[in-house]
């Protein structure tokens, strides 16, 4: 990207790029974005800054982004805002969640702003606290500390380091020691602004010893504007402590989502996380499990099912870096019309890593002769007593299956879907909160069916409108 | 019995595959209550013909006719043909690892009674008529929350697609080597099951290599397909006289 402009004078002299407008929108608003920091945060931004403007955004050159092109969407003139949006908004009317009997604690995020309804903090009587993570920081420093900024790197990382840099909100959590979370805590992502928006999100969520926690993260567009999500989550999961983690990505097909989400499991720690991709115009799902600990299990799944001209690239890292602990990836994708998708999976496991057990297993199905896969999967070991392996498949669907199934008066368009959801349901299985594995279940028969092929009905249900733009319009930025 | 009153008509039918032709011109009529069987050496010709009924693409039809009930087949898909009640008992039952065998007889049966203008099959009539017809060929119930042939053993995989057979009630059913890969308790547990099934409305085609399993379901026409063309029919007796004296019989007769 930027070593394409640079090459043209024009360019150059007259429309500056995404990232030196973004320099410059941070150079002048620096004791906004800050205003509300510890001073270590503040720290780390200009730290992450100086990391932005060395590595920018990425670019096909990068090997971690061969296949998957940001140049489309860094052409677009986005708002920013450096300040709430809207503070006073009821979230029950931002979103209803139409999964029955799926009895949530559900916290709201609006174009990126912790959804207050005057309570920006929440504390439980079981001792979890969930709130906005810009007031959290000055109410908890010391988890912040111990925590933020400390699994997402921004040295090499131009996505990160321009989250670190911008990032004021988004959802905190925090799960104290002995505490097991019956409720599921549900985390909704909600863009409805009438203007292409761009929006850097920040999450930290922190379980402490002993612990365990249901979570489930929704991403959904209302508006169908562009928009440019780049998200930086941090998951610390204490010793003996569980998480589930679901993350149910339904866009429409003018958003971008930059998923960057960095696991930290400490010892006999246990971490299910499935990244559930519906819809999205372009989705990258950046997985990072880092095995600090031994007798852990890390089980990272994924389900992709795109259409149209939508991409998918999810890359997983799962780094082993103690022994005796077990990962299993499962990355599974249906590709339809002209949908691309890359899978990069690496598997780390070091040299202390002894009685390592790292399954990685990516399969795809590709519906048409325009839809390709690049499925890349990657183990570097340098411990010897250990049990790796990995395998990648890319394939039509089974004709002989079809005809057994057509020989028995099935039509088919149902024996294809049925062998679809088949497929899929290897990964829905996984699911552990069963009224979410039904309704994902279900979303995904119709979504074969082609019932349904933008939003379903989480975003059917927004009827929020959010009529104020943004703060900042990027396209009216000049360089001085 | 005249022409239309038989149930398949197949007429002078020409088949390749890449361009070899494998069928060579087969006539063969199938009434209502009568049991064919169709022997021969392998590799002649027996699994294209039942698949070529059933409907199967990877097959050239370059000449003839087939009529079934009176339409014509080729006029009619994969499903259709089942739909009018064809159904085949498949030489090599194919895994669909996935998909439950209730979910996948659900299907069937509902997408059937669709083709014939009725309502889905309310889910407690299908489960006890699931029941009954496991007992009929002594499947265990294990076997139903199991995917779609996955796992089973080979006498398992033919035993399940009797059950299929039993589930749909087909007017036409052909059985492709269901014998192969039998031992003889499996192998009279398909046959006894089959002669449960025989009525005067349906019709039954069964394709084998040997006359063993014919001991059990007893024909009442004997086809003998060899280099694509059916080259000596008759009734039972022919079955075990091929038994006795070997396809070289067959060969040297066509030979002098």
């Amino acid at each position: 990207m930027q070593a394409s402009t640079e090459q043209t004078m024009e360019t150059m002299t007259e429309v500056p790029t995404l990232k030196e407008k973004l320099c410059s929108v941070y150079e002048q608003n620096r004791s906004l974005i800050s205003a509300g920091d510890l001073p270590f945060i503040t720290e780390l931004r200009e730290k992450a800054f100086t990391h932005f403007k060395k590595l920018g955004f990425p670019h096909q050159g990068l090997e971690a982004w061969k296949g998957t092109s940001l140049d489309k969407v860094l052409s677009h003139n986005f708002g920013l805002s450096l300040t709430p949006l809207a503070e006073e908004v009821d979230a029950e009317e931002i979103f209803k969640c139409e999964i029955p009997n799926f009895e949530t604690l559900l916290v709201t995020q609006l174009n990126g702003w912790f959804v207050h309804n005057g309570q920006p903090i929440r504390q439980f009587p079981n001792g979890m606290i969930i709130g906005s993570l810009a007031n959290a920081m000055k109410k908890f420093p010391e988890i912040f500390e111990a925590h933020y900024g400390k699994y997402a790197k921004t040295e090499n990382n131009g996505l990160n380091a321009l989250n670190t840099a911008f990032a004021i909100d988004g959802f905190f959590i925090y799960v104290p020691d002995n505490v097991h979370v019956e409720d599921v805590v549900q985390m909704v992502n909600v863009v409805s602004i009438p203007q292409d928006i761009l929006i850097q999100t920040r999450n930290l969520v922190v379980l402490g010893k002993n612990s365990s926690l249901k979570l489930v993260q929704c991403d959904d567009t209302i508006d169908h504007m562009h928009s440019f999500i780049n998200t930086v989550s941090e998951v610390v999961i204490g010793e003996n402590s569980s998480l589930d983690h679901y993350k149910l990505q339904n866009k429409d097909d003018k958003s971008t989502l930059i998923n960057n989400i960095s696991f930290h499991l400490t010892d006999n720690s246990n971490l299910t996380t499935s990244a559930i991709t519906l819809n999205g115009g372009l989705v990258r799902n950046n997985i990072n499990v880092l095995i600090d600990g031994e007798y852990c299990t890390a089980n990272v799944n994924g389900l992709y099912l795109m259409d149209k001209n939508q991409h998918i690239d999810n890359h997983v890292f799962v780094d082993h870096i103690k022994p005796n602990s077990t990962s299993n990836e499962l990355f599974k994708g249906i590709l339809d019309d002209s949908s691309t998708g890359v899978f990069n999976g690496h598997v780390m496991v070091r040299k202390d890593s002894q009685h390592t057990l790292a399954y990685q297993k990516n399969r795809n199905v590709l519906l048409t002769d325009k839809a390709a896969m690049d499925s890349r999967p990657f183990l570097e070991i340098y411990a010897d007593d250990v049990k790796c392996s990995h395998g990648a498949t890319i394939g039509q669907l089974d004709e002989s299956a079809i005809f057994y199934m057509r020989q028995r008066g099935i039509p088919a368009d149902e024996a294809r879907a049925l062998l679809l959801y088949a497929f899929a349901g290897e990964v829905i299985n996984q699911i552990r909160i069963p009224v979410l594995a039904e309704r994902i279940n279900e979303m995904v028969r119709k979504r074969l069916r082609g019932e349904l092929s933008t939003c379903d009905d989480c975003a059917l249900h927004c009827k929020y409108q959010n009529n104020a733009p943004c703060v900042i319009d990027l396209s009216n930025i000049q360089l001085t | 019995m005249t022409r239309s009153d038989k149930m398949l008509s197949i007429k002078n039918l020409k088949v390749s595959i890449n361009n070899k032709e494998i069928l060579k011109g087969i006539n063969l009529e199938v009434g209502a209550g009568e049991v064919h069987a169709i022997m021969g050496p392998n590799g002649n010709g027996k699994s294209t013909l039942a698949n070529v009924i059933a409907g199967s693409s990877a097959y050239e039809v370059t000449e003839g006719e087939i009529t079934f009930k009176g339409k014509n087949l080729f006029d009619l898909s994969v499903e259709e043909r089942a739909g009018e009640g064809i159904f085949l008992s498949f030489q090599y039952p194919v895994e669909i690892p996935g998909v439950s065998m209730t979910n996948f007889m659900k299907s069937a049966v509902n997408a059937q009674r669709k083709y014939h203008g009725l309502d889905p099959m309310p889910a407690q009539e299908l489960l006890h008529k699931i029941e009954a017809k496991r007992k009929l060929v002594e499947i265990t119930d294990k076997m139903s929350g199991r995917s779609v042939n996955e796992g089973y053993s080979g006498g398992e995989k033919k035993k399940n697609e009797i059950f299929q057979m039993a589930l749909l009630e087909p007017s036409l059913a052909i059985l492709d080597e269901t014998d192969s890969g039998l031992d003889i308790d499996a192998l009279r547990v398909v046959a006894n099951g089959v002669n449960k099934l025989r009525t005067k409305d349906n019709a039954f085609v069964v394709i084998t290599h040997y006359q063993r399993l014919l001991d059990y379901i007893v024909p009442d026409f004997v086809h003998v397909l060899y280099e694509g063309q059916i080259v000596k029919s008759g009734g039972r007796e022919l079955a075990l006289e091929l038994e006795e004296k070997g396809y070289e019989w067959i060969k040297n007769e066509l030979a002098q």
